[in-house]
């Protein structure tokens, strides 16, 4: 089963991603959407920069995605990761796993997005509310420990 | 050899990329940010915690200790915040 993996600045659409894994399909019997937006962090940020490294990127998606096509029965799998500006409100990554019961796709996505956060080389950085740049976001040590339960 | 840097890693040196020519003896990652740190502030700055700046080697993470020979492309940036 080949993975879906699209890097791209343009929105997605999730439903549209999720009814395209599933068209034509009879085998499948369960589908977890994961969707990480853009919050504003209680009014003070008007939007994420994420800056990304091509080549990269789409390298060291595929691996992950393999390493969970190894590790669960998946029927289905599309990952899509945004970069560049981002408002609040607004999707940066879509997890899609399909499988023929439950567990595998929840274990799945979860494995996905706790690789995709340690794993995958985007950065994000806040533009704020009065204009100004902020800060590079920094990496949480809540993140690194949620990757390596998956050992 | 090609260097890349990424985010705060590239604002700190100054420059998207370059390319280096090595003298001999750099051989692991961790011998070449000995020898960047060597070649200005910008350098000292962007490396300064060791431990911190995070390495791929032709767009594959790899450790300190990972010997870079045959490399084309080698990459510094933080701990990823993506996702």
């Amino acid at each position: 089963m080949a993975a879906t993996i699209r890097i791209q600045a343009e929105p997605f659409d999730a439903a549209a991603a999720t009814a395209a894994l599933t068209e034509g399909r009879a085998d499948i019997g369960a589908v977890v959407a994961f969707t990480g937006l853009c919050r504003d962090e209680g009014g003070r940020l008007a939007a994420l920069e994420l800056e990304h490294y091509p080549g990269m990127a789409e390298a060291e998606i595929g691996r992950i995605a393999a390493q969970a096509q190894t590790r669960w029965p998946l029927l289905g799998l599309t990952i899509i990761h945004r970069f560049g500006r981002i408002v609040p409100g607004e999707g940066i990554v879509l997890v899609l796993t399909a499988s023929a019961h439950r567990q595998a796709a929840f274990e799945a996505a979860s494995f996905l997005m706790d690789y995709l956060k340690t794993h995958a080389p985007f950065w994000k950085r806040e533009h704020l509310k009065d204009g100004t740049t902020g800060a590079w976001v920094e990496a949480k040590e809540a993140d690194d420990r949620a990757a390596e339960k998956w050992r | 050899m090609k260097l890349v840097y990424f985010a705060w890693v590239r604002e700190r040196v100054g420059r998207t990329d370059e390319q280096v020519v090595l003298p001999e003896g750099i051989d692991t990652v961790a011998d070449l940010v000995g020898w960047l740190k060597g070649r200005g502030e910008e350098y000292e700055y962007a490396f300064e915690n060791e431990g911190v700046v995070r390495a791929a080697l032709d767009h594959v993470h790899v450790k300190p200790e990972a010997r870079i020979a045959g490399a084309q492309e080698i990459a510094f940036f933080p701990p990823m915040t993506g996702g």
